[in-house]
C-alpha cells in the first residue's frame, strides 16, 4: 500500500503549484527601486592583447551611469578557485589570476572587457556599441594536446605552460599497473572523447547587486545553488566584504545542473558596482551570453586500457586523460577530473590495480567545471565502454563479463582510495533484466529487422560517490571549503515547523521531500512543515546543493536538529505529564507515558515552550528551535544497471531510442515519485550527451554551437518512456536516513548504454565499428557504417 | 533591438507605399526577422507589417484548379486549409513548432529563402508562380541562391499559386538542433513530367535535381534513381553533416519521397 505521507510516500511536489502557474519568484523577478542595468561588452575573439579601450564617446550616450573596465578592478581580488590539486610530483597546480573584467588580455570568446551601467538595458547596449576597442589578436589555443606541446602559445603569460597539473592517482601504483598490463593475457584499449556540454538551465543566470548607503550593507540576489558559498568566496576573496555586511539571496532558481554552483564575475561586478554607482545594478544573461559565460561541462580526451587474465578477470586498469579547464579555473574545476573522476575508476569491479593520469590543460575556451555528475559520468563512460569493448573482443556476454568481475563483498576498499559501504550489483542487474525484458531482445531484434532497422542492446553499470563530502578528507585532497550541511528546525508556538536549510532546491523538490522526513519523525502532517532556503540571512551557514548531496547531507543535518528538538520537547512533555523523561514516547504527534493512557499533544507541548507558564524554567530554556551541522564520515555510493535499446536507420544513420530501463540502488527512498523524476531527467540529459549535444569550437576558438540553432538539446520526442526501478535498496550505513542520493545517476549511467547499444546494432549488422565518439549524430553513424 | 517605426497597413497599395520610405523593411510572421532584430543584426527605420492585409490571407482554388495561398497566410492555415494539395499541407504542418506555424507566413519564408527552409522546396518542386504586387514570377526564375530571390526592393509577395500534381511528397531529414531541413526533398509528378526540388543541401540554396527528374519522368519508382549519384561538390558541410552525407541523403530522401507518393 502506498503511504499517504511521511517517508516513502509519493507526495506531490508542493512547489510545482507556483512553478507551473507562473508564480515562482526568480531573480529576474526582483526589481529594486532606482535600479540600473549592466551590459557586458565581451570579447568576440578567443585570444588578444587589449591595446586600448576608448569609452569617451560611449560615456556621453543617453542614460549611461558609468562604464567600468579592468582598470577599475585593480586591487580587487581575483575570482577564486575553491580547490587546489597537487600534481604527481607534489607540486601545487598552476593557478592563474581571474580578474572580474579582463586586464591586459582576453582569453576566450565571451571574456568580459567592459561593463556599461545605464538607466535601461537598451541604453547600456547602445553605449557598449560606441566603445572603441583596440584588440591585437593572438593565436588561439584550442586543442588540448597541442596546448601542452613545447612552444605552444600560452593562455597565461605568467604560467610556465598551459598545463595546470599532471595528476597521478594512485601514484604509488603506477609501476605495478604498467607491469600488470605488460603481463596480461588480454588488454583492451579504447581512445575516446567525452564531449563538451553546455548546461542550459531553463533560467539563465541573473545577478542584482544592492548597497545600502545608510548601513553599508550589501545584498546580492543571484541564481545560485549555494548562496553561502558565494557569500564566502565573493566577500572574503574578491571584494573584501565581511559576511555580516553581505547577504546573498538565491530565490527560486530555474535549474542549475552544476553551472550555478560557481562564483561568477558578474555577481562580483553587480555587488561592487552597486556601491560605486550608488544604485542597484541588475544583470540578466541572454541565452547567447549563457553559451559563452556559463561554465561548460565534461571535455575530456581519454585513453583507457583494461587488462585481464586468461579467465577474463580484470587485473589492471590504466587511464590517461586530458581535461580541459578552459581559460580560467572555475570554482571547483580542478577537482572534477581528479577527485570526482579518478576515485570512481574502480566502478563496480574488483580490479586490483588502477592508475589514473589526468593532465588538466588551459585553452582559450570558456572555463569548464561541474555539470550533472561532474567527473563521475566521465569515469563511468570510459570504464563501461572499455568493458563492453573487451567483452566483444573476447566473444563473451557483456553482462556476464561484468557479473564475473563485480564487487560482491562490502564494505569494499577500492585501489583508488574510497570505501564502498554497501551495494548489491547483481541485484540491480537482475532487476534490470526483468524491467528491461532482456530475454525478449531477440524477438524485438527480429521485428526491427523486418522493418529494415538495425537494433542494438546496450547494457552498463555505474557507481557514483555522492553525499559530498567528509570535510577532513576533502581538506586533505585540496578543497578550500568544508562540505558539511546545516539545518535549523524552528518549531512555532502552534506546532508548525519551519526548517532553515543550507541546501538549496532548484528543481529537486526539497520543499516536498524534506517535510516528509520531519512529518515521519514527529507524526504530524507534512503540510505543517515548511522549508526555508536560499538566503544567507535566514539559513545557517550551508554549503548548498550539488553532487546529489542534499538529502544525504542536508537531510541528515535536518534529522539531527529535529532529534534535538524532539529531545527537548520530551523534557517539556515529561514536565506536563508529571512523568519521567525516560518514559516519554512520541508517536503520531502525541507524547505518551509508556504503558499508560496519559498523553499530551505535540501542539500543546510546543505552545508550552513559547508560553512557559507551567514549564521547568529552572531546567530548560523556553522556545523550541535547534540547529545542527552534519559532516558525513564517508561518501555515499549509489549504483545501478542500465540498458538501452536503439534502432539505427541503415540508410541515414539516424539513431532512435526504443526503450530505456534503469535499475538503481539509492538506499532508502523518501519520495519515490521525485526519485523517478530525477532519474528521468538525468537520463534525458545523458541521452542528450550521447546523441545530440556538443559544444564545438573551431581552430580559432570561435564557438560554432552558440545557440539553439546549432546546439541540440534533447526534446520530448528524442527520449522514450523510461522504465525505472529503485526497489533494490542497500541503505547507506553511515547517515541517519540510510539514503544515498539520486540526482545525478541518470546522467552518469545513461551515455554508455546508448553508445554500447549503437555499437551493438552496427556489429550485429556486420559493420566493423568498435567506437563512435559522442554525440552519435546521424552523419557520424552513417560515416562509421560506410568506412 | 534598435528603435524603429512600425506600420501596419491594411491594403497592398498602402504597404507598397510604406515600403518605399528609406530603410523600410517588410515584416511577415517575423520568425527570422524578429530574432535578427533582437540580436541587433538589422536596423530598419520602419517595419511594415503585412499581417493586417486581409487580401493577402487565406487559401483558395484558382480557375485552373491551382491552390492559391495569400502571401501573409500562416503555415498553420496552409496546414489546415490546403487539403487540395495534401503534400503541401503536410509540409506546412511540419515547419518549426506550433508557435512558428501560427506566426510564420509563406510569403515571409519564400522572400527570405533560407537555404534550409521547407517552402522553397515545395514552390520549386511544384513550379509555383510567385505573385507580387508588380508581376508573376515562375519558381524556376524566382530562386537565385542562398537568401537571394528575384524580388526587387519593396516588392511584396501577395500570393503563391501551386499547380496541383498527380502525386507528390516531401521528405525532411531534420537538423537535430534547429529542426530545419538538414536535407529536404520535394518530389511532384505532373502529367508532363516529374520535378525534384532539394533544400538544405546546397550552398546555392534550393535547387532541382534534374537527373532524377529525368529518370523519374520515365519511371516513377525509387528504383529508377538507384543508379544515380549526387556529387558532393558545392553541398553544405557543417557541424551537422558533411557534403558527402548530404549528397547521400538527397538520394535516400528522393527515393523515400517517390515511394511515399506512389
Amino acid at each position: 500500500m502506498p503511504k499517504d505521507g511521511g517517508i516513502g510516500a509519493s507526495s506531490k511536489r508542493r512547489e510545482d503549484v507556483r512553478f507551473l502557474t507562473g508564480r515562482g519568484r526568480y531573480t529576474d523577478d526582483i526589481n529594486i527601486n532606482n535600479q540600473t542595468y549592466v551590459h557586458f561588452l565581451r570579447s568576440d575573439v578567443a585570444h588578444a592583447t587589449i591595446k586600448g579601450i576608448d569609452t569617451a564617446a560611449a560615456s556621453e550616450m543617453p542614460g549611461v551611469v558609468r562604464i567600468f573596465t579592468g582598470a577599475d578592478f585593480e586591487g580587487i581580488g581575483s575570482i577564486p578557485c575553491g580547490w587546489q590539486v597537487t600534481d604527481r610530483h607534489g607540486e601545487p597546480m598552476q593557478e592563474p589570476a581571474h580578474p572580474v573584467l579582463a586586464q591586459g588580455k582576453v582569453r576566450h570568446v565571451g571574456d568580459p572587457i567592459c561593463a556599461v551601467v545605464a538607466d535601461t538595458l537598451e541604453q547600456a547596449r547602445d553605449a557598449a556599441e560606441a566603445i572603441e576597442l583596440d584588440l591585437e589578436e593572438l593565436p588561439a589555443v584550442v586543442d588540448m594536446k597541442a596546448a601542452v606541446q613545447d612552444g605552444a602559445t600560452k593562455v597565461h603569460d605568467d604560467l610556465t605552460s598551459n598545463l595546470c597539473y599532471d595528476w597521478g592517482f594512485v601514484e604509488e601504483n603506477r609501476e605495478a599497473v604498467d607491469e600488470a598490463i605488460k603481463s596480461a593475457a588480454h588488454v583492451t584499449t579504447l581512445e575516446l572523447v567525452n564531449n563538451r556540454l553546455v548546461a542550459n538551465p531553463m533560467e539563465p543566470r541573473v545577478a542584482v547587486g544592492d548597497w545600502n548607503a545608510g548601513t553599508d550593507d550589501y545584498t546580492l540576489y543571484t541564481t545560485s545553488q549555494n548562496p553561502h558559498v558565494i557569500r564566502l568566496l565573493m566577500g572574503a576573496f574578491v571584494l573584501g566584504i565581511p559576511e555580516h555586511k553581505l547577504r546573498v539571496v538565491a530565490p527560486d532558481v530555474g535549474g542549475g545542473f552544476g553551472t550555478k554552483i560557481f562564483h561568477y564575475a558578474e555577481e562580483a561586478f553587480c555587488t561592487f558596482a552597486a556601491k560605486q554607482v550608488g544604485r542597484p545594478v541588475k544583470w540578466t544573461s541572454s541565452r547567447s551570453e549563457a553559451f559563452m559565460s556559463d561554465a561548460h561541462g565534461r571535455d575530456h580526451v581519454t585513453k583507457i586500457e583494461l587488462a585481464m587474465d586468461a579467465d577474463n578477470n580484470f587485473t589492471a586498469l590504466r587511464t590517461e586523460t586530458y581535461a580541459n579547464m578552459g581559460a580560467y579555473l572555475s570554482t571547483f574545476a580542478p577537482s572534477i577530473p581528479t577527485w570526482l573522476h579518478g576515485t570512481l575508476m574502480a566502478g563496480n569491479y574488483k580490479t586490483p590495480l588502477i592508475y589514473v593520469n589526468v593532465k588538466a590543460v588551459f585553452t582559450n575556451t570558456v572555463p569548464v567545471d561541474a555539470y550533472r555528475g561532474a567527473g563521475r559520468p566521465e569515469a563511468t563512460f570510459q570504464l563501461e565502454r572499455v568493458v563492453d569493448k573487451a567483452a566483444r573482443e573476447l566473444g563473451v556476454d557483456p553482462i556476464e563479463l561484468r557479473r564475473q568481475n563485480f564487487i560482491t563483498e562490502f564494505p569494499y576498499a577500492t585501489p583508488v582510495a574510497v570505501e564502498y559501504d554497501t551495494g548489491d550489483y547483481n541485484a540491480t542487474m537482475d532487476k534490470l533484466a526483468e524491467i528491461g525484458d532482456l530475454s525478449g531482445f531477440e524477438a524485438r531484434l527480429a521485428e526491427s529487422k523486418k522493418r529494415g532497422k538495425l537494433r542494438g542492446l546496450g547494457v552498463n553499470c555505474y557507481i557514483e560517490a555522492c553525499g559530498i563530502a567528509p570535510s577532513n578528507l576533502v581538506g586533505q585532497l585540496g578543497a578550500r571549503a568544508g562540505l558539511y550541511e546545516s539545518a535549523t528546525v524552528r518549531v512555532n508556538a502552534t506546532g508548525s515547523i519551519s526548517v532553515m536549510t543550507g541546501s538549496h532546491s532548484h528543481g529537486q523538490g526539497h520543499e516536498t521531500a524534506f517535510p516528509q522526513v520531519i512529518a515521519e519523525m514527529i507524526g504530524i502532517d507534512e503540510s505543517q512543515v515548511e522549508i526555508v532556503h536560499g538566503d544567507t540571512a535566514t539559513s545557517p551557514m550551508g554549503m548548498g546543493t550539488y553532487g546529489s548531496r542534499s538529502l544525504a547531507v542536508g537531510g541528515s543535518a535536518m534529522v539531527r536538529a529535529a532529534e534535538k528538538v524532539i529531545n527537548k520537547a520530551k523534557k517539556i512533555a515529561s514536565h506536563l505529564l508529571e512523568a519521567s523523561e525516560a518514559d516519554i514516547e512520541l508517536k503520531d504527534g502525541q507524547f505518551t507515558v509508556a504503558g499508560t493512557d496519559k498523553s499530551v499533544a505535540w501542539g500543546d507541548v510546543t505552545l508550552a515552550a513559547y508560553v512557559p507558564h507551567n514549564y521547568p524554567l529552572e531546567e530548560i530554556e523556553p522556545g523550541l528551535e535547534e540547529t545542527a551541522f552534519y559532516d558525513p564520515n564517508n561518501f555515499t555510493y549509489p549504483s545501478g544497471a542500465y540498458c538501452c535499446e536503439v534502432e539505427v536507420d541503415p540508410e541515414t544513420g539516424k539513431v532512435t531510442i526504443e526503450s530505456f530501463a534503469a535499475a538503481d540502488d539509492f538506499g532508502n527512498i523518501v519520495n519515490p515519485m521525485i526519485v523517478s523524476g530525477q532519474v528521468h531527467g538525468g537520463i534525458a540529459q545523458g541521452v542528450g550527451q550521447a546523441l545530440l549535444e556538443n559544444c564545438s569550437y573551431d581552430e580559432n576558438g570561435q564557438i560554432l554551437s552558440a545557440s539553439y540553432m546549432d546546439y541540440a538539446m534533447p526534446r520530448a520526442d528524442d527520449v522514450p518512456f523510461y522504465s525505472v526501478d529503485h526497489s533494490c535498496q542497500t541503505p547507506c550505513t553511515h547517515n541517519p536516513l540510510g539514503v544515498k542520493g539520486c540526482g545525478e545517476a541518470g546522467a552518469i549511467g545513461s551515455p554508455p548504454s546508448v553508445v554500447n547499444a549503437v555499437v551493438d546494432a552496427l556489429q550485429r549488422a556486420g559493420h566493423d565499428v568498435t567506437h563512435i565518439d559522442m554525440p552519435l549524430t546521424p552523419g557520424k553513424v552513417w560515416a562509421a557504417m560506410n568506412g | 533591438m534598435y528603435a524603429f517605426e512600425f506600420e501596419r497597413p491594411t491594403t497592398v497599395e498602402d504597404a507598397v507605399k510604406a515600403l518605399a520610405s528609406e530603410d523600410a523593411q517588410a515584416l511577415g510572421g517575423g520568425q527570422t526577422l524578429i530574432p535578427t532584430l533582437k540580436q541587433r543584426l538589422a536596423a530598419p527605420e520602419t517595419l511594415v507589417s503585412l499581417g493586417g492585409i486581409a487580401e493577402m490571407k487565406g487559401v483558395c482554388i484558382g480557375d485552373s484548379g491551382e491552390v492559391c495561398i495569400g502571401g501573409a497566410t500562416t503555415h498553420a492555415t496552409v496546414s489546415g486549409e490546403a487539403g487540395d494539395y495534401p503534400a503541401l499541407a503536410e509540409l506546412a504542418s511540419h515547419i518549426g513548432d506550433p508557435a512558428v506555424r501560427n506566426r510564420g507566413t509563406i510569403g515571409g519564408s519564400l522572400a527570405n529563402n533560407d537555404p534550409s527552409a521547407c517552402y522553397p522546396a515545395a514552390a520549386l518542386g511544384s513550379n509555383a508562380t510567385i505573385i507580387t504586387n508588380k508581376r508573376d514570377i515562375a519558381a524556376d526564375e524566382y530562386f537565385q541562391g542562398m537568401f537571394t530571390t528575384a524580388l526587387e526592393e519593396g516588392e511584396i509577395i501577395t500570393e503563391v499559386r501551386f499547380p496541383v500534381p498527380e502525386k507528390a511528397n516531401y521528405q525532411k531529414f531534420v537538423q537535430p538542433a534547429s529542426r530545419f531541413a538538414l536535407v529536404g526533398v520535394f518530389v511532384a509528378k505532373y502529367s508532363d513530367g516529374v520535378r525534384v526540388a532539394v533544400t538544405g543541401a546546397s550552398e546555392e540554396g534550393v535547387h532541382r535535381w534534374s537527373e532524377a527528374e529525368e529518370a523519374l519522368s520515365a519511371d516513377f519508382s525509387a528504383d529508377a534513381i538507384s543508379g544515380l549519384s549526387v556529387p558532393a561538390d558545392g553541398l553544405i558541410g557543417d557541424l551537422h553533416g558533411t557534403p558527402e552525407y548530404r549528397a547521400h541523403l538527397v538520394k535516400v530522401l528522393t527515393g523515400r519521397a517517390v515511394t511515399a507518393a506512389a
